[in-house]
Formats: C-alpha cells, sequence, structure tokens
C-alpha cells in the first residue's frame, strides 16, 4: 500500500494536440481514480443558433470540430432535412457518402500518426501525415479547401464532381491502400507498438454497453452500434460492420486500420455505382414546427444531433452529441487501474476530439 | 430512424432508467432544450439500431432524479445540463458540482421566465 | 543569439479552436511541408520556446494557462496568432463563451488569417515572425550595453 499522490495531466500536454485536464490519483505507479475535466475549449455554438439561420448554422456546426468537420455538417444537414421533410437527390447521397468516407480515411490517418508519435515512433507519425495528405489533395482539388470544406449544404452538396475527378478520387484510393497495406502493417507487427497496446485498458462488451460506449472503442470490443448498417445508402453498397473481441487498445487500433481499407471499398463501390441526376434542391421558407433526431457514423463513433424548429427561419435547438463525449465515461473507467505510463495510450486510444466534446 | 417522442413526467425519470437498463437498452444522450418557464429534457436510448426518446418537461427549480445509479456514463451529460440549465439532480454517483463546465456566465441557456399571466 | 533565428522552436497551444488549425499546425511538421528543413521543431516545453503559436479565440478558462505559457517562455519571444478565432474571434466571436481573439490576452505579433488556416500561410506567418525576433533580439542587445 503505497502513498497517494495526485497528479495533474495536461491541459498542455505534449502527447495531446488538445486540452483535457485529467487528475490522477496513484498509489505508486498504479491508477486510482482518474477524474476529467473539461471546459477549456467550450465556445456554446448549438446557442448561435438562435441568432443565425438554419443555412448559415451548417457552416457553424461544420467548426464544431476541424477533423470530422464533414460529419458534424452531414449529420447536421440531415437532420434539417428530415425536419422540413426534403428528399435530397441520389447523386447528392452518394456524394456525401464519398465524402464521408474520405473524412473519415484522413481522420483515422491523422489518429494512427497522432498514436504512433505519444509513442515515440516518429517516422511511422511522418509516413501517416504523408498518406493523408493524398486525401487532403482530393479534397482541395474539388471543394477548395483542406480541412473545413463546407461542401454539404441543405438540401444536398454544395457542387457536382465530374465523372474524370471521380475517376481520379478512384485511383487516388488505390494508391493509398497500398501504402495504407504497408504501414498498416507496422501496426500490427511491429513489437514496439504491440508491446504498449496489447492487452492495455481492456474493456468487455457488457461494460461497453453498460458505459453506453460508441465507435471503434465498441467495435474493438465486439459491440456493433456502427449507424451506417442502417442506413439505405451504406446498405446499397453492401455495407458490414468491422469487429474485433480482444478489447484492448490493439483492437481499436486494428479496428481502425481495417475501417481504412474498408472504407477505400465503400468509395469504390460507390463512385462506380453512383447515379446521375442534380446534386441538389432547392431549399426556401422556414422551419416547420417540430424536431427531428438524426445520427450519422463518425470516424470516432455515432454522432446524435437534434433539431427542434419554431416556425422561422431560426432552429430554436440545434443539438449535437459527439462521439467523445460520451466516450469519456469509457475512458475514467479503463484508466483505473492502469499504469501511469499507459495513460496516453488509454487517453489516444479513444481518439478524443475535445473540441467536439465541448462544443 | 424513429422519431417519436413519448411524453413523460419528471418523477418518472429513475423508473424509467431502471425499466430500460433492464431491457438491455443503452444511453444515446440527454439533451436540454430551452423553453419559457421550463427546460425540456430529451432522453434517448438504444438497442439494437432501433432508438427511442422520451420527452420531460422541468419547470425552473424543480429538482429530478438522476439516471447515474443505472447508467453511470449519463454524469456526462448530467452534469452539463446542470451547469448550462441549472437543472439539479439528486442521487448523482459523479456530481462536479457546477464545476464541470467552467465559463464566464452562469447557466447561459436557462430560458425566459414564464410571464405571469394572471398579472394586470 | 543569432541561433534562434536560424532555427526557432515553437511551442503550440490550442486555445479553443475546432482543430483545424490545430491540425494544419500539425501538417506543417509533415513530409509535404516539413518544416524541419528550415530547422523549426515543435517542443512540449514553453522553456524552450521561441515562438507561441496560438489556434483559437481564448475564454476566462484557459486565459490563464495562455498567460501562463507566454510567462513561461525565455525572452525574446513571439506570439503567432494562427487562423482567424485566434485573431478575432472568427465565427465564434458571439459565442457567450468566448473573450475573442488572442491580443486580448497576450500581446500578438503576427496575425494569420484563414479558416482553417493553410499551412502554407502558417509557414509565411512563422517566417514573418522570425523578423520580429530579430528585432527583439537587437532591442535587448542595444538596451544591454
Amino acid at each position: 500500500m503505497g502513498k497517494r499522490t495526485i497528479v495533474p495531466f495536461g491541459p498542455q500536454h505534449p502527447a495531446l494536440p488538445e486540452p483535457i485536464h485529467l487528475d490522477l490519483e496513484l498509489e505508486d505507479e498504479k491508477v486510482v481514480r482518474a477524474i476529467p475535466s473539461i471546459g477549456y475549449v467550450h465556445r456554446g455554438l448549438e446557442k448561435l443558433a438562435e441568432t443565425r439561420d438554419y443555412e448559415q448554422m451548417t457552416y457553424v456546426m461544420e467548426r464544431v470540430c476541424g477533423i470530422c468537420s464533414f460529419g458534424h455538417s452531414y449529420g447536421y444537414t440531415g437532420a434539417v432535412e428530415g425536419l422540413m421533410d426534403i428528399e435530397i437527390p441520389d447523386r447528392a447521397k452518394y456524394l456525401r457518402v464519398i465524402f464521408h468516407e474520405l473524412s473519415r480515411v484522413h481522420s483515422h490517418l491523422l489518429w494512427l500518426g497522432l498514436l504512433a508519435d505519444a509513442m515515440g515512433f516518429d517516422s511511422l507519425f511522418m509516413h501517416c501525415w504523408r498518406i493523408r495528405e493524398k486525401v487532403l489533395d482530393v479534397f482541395e482539388e474539388i471543394t477548395g479547401a483542406r480541412v473545413i470544406m463546407s461542401f454539404c449544404k441543405v438540401g444536398g452538396v454544395r457542387k457536382d464532381v465530374t465523372p474524370e475527378m471521380l475517376n481520379k478520387v478512384a485511383g487516388v484510393c488505390n494508391e493509398i491502400e497500398e501504402e495504407v497495406r504497408k504501414t498498416g502493417m507496422v501496426f500490427m507487427k511491429d513489437t514496439s507498438v504491440k508491446n504498449r497496446l496489447v492487452g492495455k485498458g481492456v474493456l468487455s462488451k457488457q461494460e461497453i454497453i453498460d458505459l453506453s460506449a460508441v465507435g471503434p472503442v465498441a467495435r474493438g470490443s465486439g459491440f456493433d452500434n456502427d449507424v451506417r448498417t442502417t442506413e439505405p445508402t451504406y446498405k446499397a453498397l453492401g455495407f458490414e460492420p468491422i469487429l474485433r473481441d480482444e478489447g484492448d487498445c490493439y483492437a481499436r487500433c486494428m479496428v481502425r486500420v481495417d475501417e481504412i481499407i474498408q472504407s477505400m471499398n465503400l468509395i469504390r463501390t460507390a463512385i462506380k455505382d453512383i447515379p446521375t441526376g442534380d446534386f441538389c434542391v432547392p431549399v426556401k421558407g422556414p422551419v416547420p414546427v417540430g424536431d427531428f433526431a438524426y445520427r450519422v457514423e463518425q470516424p470516432r463513433g455515432e454522432g446524435f444531433y437534434y433539431v427542434q424548429g419554431n416556425g422561422t427561419k431560426n432552429l430554436s435547438r440545434a443539438r449535437v452529441r459527439t462521439p467523445t463525449n460520451i466516450n469519456i465515461p469509457a475512458l475514467v473507467k479503463t484508466l483505473q487501474g492502469c499504469d501511469l505510463q499507459d495513460v496516453t495510450m488509454l487517453v489516444l486510444t479513444i481518439d478524443p476530439c475535445i473540441s467536439c466534446t465541448e462544443r | 430512424m424513429n422519431q417519436e417522442f413519448k411524453e413523460i413526467e419528471y418523477s418518472e425519470i429513475p423508473a424509467l432508467a431502471k425499466r430500460m437498463l433492464a431491457g438491455g437498452y443503452r444511453m444515446v444522450q440527454i439533451c436540454g432544450v430551452t423553453k419559457e418557464g421550463e427546460n425540456e429534457l430529451v432522453y434517448s436510448f438504444d438497442k439494437d439500431h432501433e432508438m427511442v426518446s422520451y420527452k420531460v418537461h422541468v419547470p425552473f427549480g424543480t429538482t429530478i432524479g438522476s439516471i447515474t445509479p443505472e447508467y453511470w456514463a449519463a454524469f456526462v451529460y448530467e452534469n452539463e445540463i446542470h451547469d448550462l440549465f441549472g437543472v439539479e439532480f439528486t442521487d448523482s454517483k459523479l456530481d462536479y458540482k457546477g464545476n464541470f463546465f467552467r465559463m464566464s456566465v452562469k447557466t447561459p441557456w436557462k430560458g425566459a421566465e414564464k410571464k405571469d399571466e394572471g398579472a394586470a | 543569439m543569432a541561433y534562434t533565428t536560424k532555427s526557432p522552436w515553437i511551442l503550440h497551444y490550442d486555445a479553443s479552436s475546432c482543430n483545424g488549425c490545430d491540425i494544419e499546425v500539425l501538417a506543417c511538421l509533415t513530409p509535404l511541408y516539413d518544416v524541419e528543413r528550415f530547422g523549426i521543431i515543435n517542443t512540449g516545453d514553453p522553456k524552450q520556446a521561441d515562438i507561441l503559436l496560438i489556434t483559437g479565440a481564448v475564454n476566462d478558462q484557459n486565459k490563464n494557462v495562455v498567460k501562463q505559457l507566454y510567462e513561461q517562455m525565455p525572452d525574446p519571444k513571439v506570439v503567432v496568432a494562427v487562423g482567424i478565432c485566434a485573431c478575432s474571434g472568427g465565427v465564434f466571436r458571439d459565442c457567450y463563451n468566448i473573450l475573442g481573439g488572442v491580443d486580448t490576452v497576450i500581446p500578438v505579433d503576427v496575425y494569420v488569417p484563414g479558416c482553417a488556416a493553410r499551412p502554407e500561410s502558417i509557414i509565411d506567418g512563422v517566417v514573418k515572425g522570425l523578423a520580429v525576433l530579430e528585432e527583439k533580439t537587437n532591442k535587448m542587445k542595444e538596451a544591454k550595453r
């Protein structure tokens, strides 16, 4: 029985690009309890819905987070379209799926890089980010921006993508897949990587359900709550969720590696099957009175969007529940009883996106 | 996606959580909505990709039961709603006592008081 | 002090950014943009840093963190505000929990606009910051004489 010490972790921490603060209660080298405290990046942007109309809100929502920015515009516009009873054209649905999956690829590669960086595996970090730039180049060529693209709008997407460009995207997918297969092997096989990840922070399937965890964290423990399985467009593309049973950091990492490959296949199928026609429908008038809930599977897990209209141009409530928000309890749980040196790995494997969490 | 929002009384919340937990549901979210003289809370649960939602009207100054004894993870939402909307929860398993979000404004989301229609 | 202007070390802090600028700051370090060829290294330690890159607007919670980081850095030092939020509050300027740009808390030397700021403009901003750093160094030398 050692002496209890409290070690502060963050908000400015070398392993974290974002500010989160944890009070780690230690007994010798073991963490007994971890209390997260957030609020460093809380902006209160949901409140802007009262002064911005529903179309302007799309751009605010995109800035909930710069990494999953497309996912947020996708979810928000989906909710508003549901509220206004708008059926968007099939081409727009496919374009959204292509962009959403490209975003997932860039987000997962970004995360793999950060994980490697936190392990001190710098060359692997550089490789992951080098591959990621290919996705950003595609974004830039189509929309003109690298991270916050403003591609989604209520009623469809902002512009059409030419068949030549789509072919090019498919080509880029092939390139990325080849590279990811090579780089993914490092995560899969390298001893130093495995030493840091295997058997660390194990969560059982039942714990996942109790803690309501989502995304790769849940799927790494064999619990399928991937929203994409129920989405018609994804069903048409033959989507199957990727599950693993180990429930440790390694499983969560492997789920993400496999999802990159899977996203590539989805994009290529979508490009092959994409219907012709309009890419958006005109949207007019105020939002009706009522409410609508919508869910989207973001790179980090299930995102929940809830909008409430009051008959004016402004929504009375635009709510976003981001995946990290509900993964924080799972993080606190895994931190209990872990070694101090594993804390960074555990924090990273839930892929925390603090600016999402606090909005 | 199921868009039905069942209305329940705020006193039924802990019982609802028990029922949901026994039914094998996972908690999706709790959302607060600003209303005149009251806060509206939306509780969502999910089982096998089917979502069910419940709406609760909580007048200002009412203390409601926490669902953290059943769904511990709900502490993130309850503390958020406490800090932003000013709703008080009893029996919380992890209560930050108003220090979850540290903001420059106190309960910025709390709506306007209900206009007293009887007063002249 | 000539070496600092040749290889400045950078400290990055995310005030209340949406991550968009943060990942672009990190992208600067990676192979496509590779600022390390200029001798620029990202450090996690304010006591070794010459340039403070801040993304996002400040709020009451992180105001003191930003101040503390700034005070811990040795003189001469330069602050670069990256992204429109760090410059003025940007899209979040009307939010209840936003105080405004970084310059409401600490002096800012270079402003890099953009939402999100592109890696090219971030590098450009840092290079502009180098000129300021040199100026500050010379002033310190003058004062010593």
